[in-house]
């Protein structure tokens, strides 16, 4: 019997032949740990004796949640991490520099073909770049650190075909959000999924982030993209020179597979307050907003800014209306900056804030107020979730953020498009 | 491993940002401090109504979310024994019983608020007092984490063991 991808990478890091179901040790690559996660990571880290023996190289702390700091509790957690990163001369990206997933995927820590852990449930974003990548507590991460290793049971495989072409004004994000709808917040808890089909091929790597990023949010532990030109490339532009990925032998045992036919899908949005409630926009009522943001790890790459500023420029900001823009790197932020972007945003009314994760996890930055509507490209819309838990979270794709923002109201780009 | 107290019922897909919201794991490593805010999003005062040693049941889904280890861990300080649900979240599972709280996938439709449940981890037995009824256990915990939990979490499984151990 022929093996998925999930079963090829934990057979090649646990040195025996495994399949879906077998409970293996396996040998980590790569970790990363953020400002909300880390410091526990390095508690328990110092509990067990505090002697690192994975590369320090593939360790990458990041200080991204809360940061630059809004209070003194926050600072110190970060001086704890800095200073962590410089005993164990770890990796470490600062205040500013970026999402932790963005700027993982940056440094070139997530190969093809390789096993990544983080302490955050995001990280299968990194599946995009066909490695299997899966989120853990600060503990396993810690432990990981310590013994190199993690325990994993090796997860069956669920395989989602997506064909068709998108029609214009649809993107990535109105995609993921479909699947969610479909299969449900625990529909694939504890499946690895591998995605393929023409749509996927024919998307920018940005894209397919966006979908793998938000596998987390139908339970599954792992979103794997195909290796093609285009990981290739992206490879390629950081300085990394990679031929081959890893793929599924042809007679390998998928526990379910999807095909879905996406030409006629609509713009999607998630309601409040889970991210399953997901309805075509053509249903949703025209409700009033008051802030907009557009970032966070599933959505503020470059394609994001480009079509939001694209469908933005010459328009302005609805008054009343809150837009926010965090870029998720500031190689991002200098690119949107070069290619004119930062300029129409701010021209247009919208706030440019520094990368980081801030308003998405409510540490500060865009907090609503009571009762106050907020549509967003980010991945929760859990009451609470962005620090107020009497305001009402929407998620979309960066066009329909943008389009909303521009009305007002919670509106289908079609109707703002050219 | 046994465990008696009384339940408290919530619903379904619990997510961790209730359990424990982001605006307070970001500043500190106190759990005690969090533990008072522990589901206040969605029950205010619920630390209050905790007695040391109570049960939290659920339906489907529980700690859905954010992989935040904050979470199972202000469940434990603020009192609560074990969790039972119909099913958990994969981060969340793995973190509970690196933490060292017992989670266990069970027909949670059997047990009310307030009733009294026994719990016996290792036997792998749940029977609601109250009632007088045994729980259906969906699935056992793999012996790993069994050895994990005995320990009494990640931590000391490690120390002892100095590595992972199939």
């Amino acid at each position: 019997m022929g093996k998925t991808i999930s079963e090829k990478i934990f057979s090649n890091h646990s040195g025996n032949s495994v399949k879906a179901g077998d409970i293996v040790v396996a040998k980590v690559d790569a970790l990363m740990g953020q400002d909300g996660t880390a410091p526990l990571a390095i508690k328990v880290f110092e509990e067990l004796g505090g002697k690192m023996t994975i590369d320090n190289n593939k360790v990458l702390l990041v200080l991204d949640h809360s940061a630059p700091p809004p209070n003194e509790g926050v600072a110190n957690l970060h001086k704890l991490m800095r200073d962590f990163a410089e005993k164990y001369r770890t990796q470490l990206s600062e205040i500013g520099e970026g999402v932790c997933h963005q700027v993982f995927m940056e440094r070139g820590l997530a190969l093809p073909g390789s096993l990544i852990i983080g302490a955050d449930s995001h990280t299968c974003t990194y599946g995009v770049l066909n490695c299997f990548a899966t989120g853990v507590g600060s503990s396993e991460l810690a432990s990981a650190m310590y013994t190199g290793k993690l325990w994993f049971k090796v997860p069956e495989t669920v395989k989602i075909i997506l064909r068709g072409k998108l029609r214009k004004g649809i993107t990535a994000k109105d995609v993921i959000l479909y699947l969610v709808g479909f299969f449900k917040a625990d529909g694939l808890t504890y499946k690895a999924i591998e995605f393929d089909g023409e749509l996927i091929r024919e998307l920018s790597i940005d894209g397919r982030a966006t979908i793998t990023n938000m596998v987390v949010e139908m339970g599954a532990k792992a979103g794997i993209m195909p290796f093609d030109e285009k990981t290739k490339g992206f490879f390629r532009e950081i300085g990394i020179d990679i031929e081959e990925g890893i793929s599924s032998d042809k007679d390998a045992n998928f526990s379910e597979v999807y095909d879905f036919d996406l030409s006629n899908l609509e713009p999607q949005v998630a309601l409040p307050h889970q991210v399953d409630n997901v309805f075509p926009i053509s249903s949703v009522d025209r409700i009033k907003i008051q802030e907009a943001f557009l970032g966070t790890c599933t959505n503020g790459r470059l394609e994001d800014l480009r079509v939001s500023a694209e469908l933005l420029k010459g328009k302005k900001v609805a008054k009343g209306v809150r837009m926010i823009v965090a870029p998720a790197s500031k190689k991002i932020y200098l690119q949107a900056l070069k290619e004119g972007l930062i300029e129409i945003f701010l021209s247009a009314g919208a706030i440019v804030v520094n990368p980081g994760c801030g308003p998405c996890v409510g540490t500060h930055q865009g907090v609503p107020a009571d009762g106050e509507n907020v549509i967003s490209t980010a991945n929760r819309n859990f009451k609470g979730r962005m620090g107020n838990n009497k305001a009402f979270i929407y998620l979309a794709s960066p066009l329909t953020v943008t389009a909303s923002a521009i009305r007002g109201e919670i509106t289908n780009p079609l109707e703002v498009m050219d | 491993m046994i465990f008696e107290g009384k339940a408290h019922k919530f619903g379904d897909d619990i997510n961790t940002d209730y359990i424990i919201s982001g605006k307070y794991k970001f500043k500190s490593l106190d759990f005690n401090e969090m533990a008072k805010h522990l589901l206040e999003d969605i029950y205010p005062n619920f630390y209050e109504k905790i007695t040391k040693g109570d049960i939290l049941v659920a339906g489907k889904n529980f700690g859905c979310g954010s992989s935040r280890e904050q979470a199972p861990l202000v469940i434990k300080h603020a009192g609560i024994s074990a969790v039972l649900a119909k099913s958990f979240a994969r981060i969340f599972f793995r973190n509970s019983i690196n933490v060292g709280l017992p989670v266990l996938e069970c027909n949670t439709d059997l047990i009310e608020d307030g009733d009294l449940i026994y719990l016996d981890l290792i036997k792998g037995e749940i029977y609601n007092k109250s009632k007088n009824i045994k729980v259906e256990i969906f699935s056992p915990l793999p012996e790993i984490m069994v050895k994990i939990l005995k320990e009494g979490g990640l931590v000391e499984y490690l120390k002892k063991e100095g590595d992972f151990k199939l």
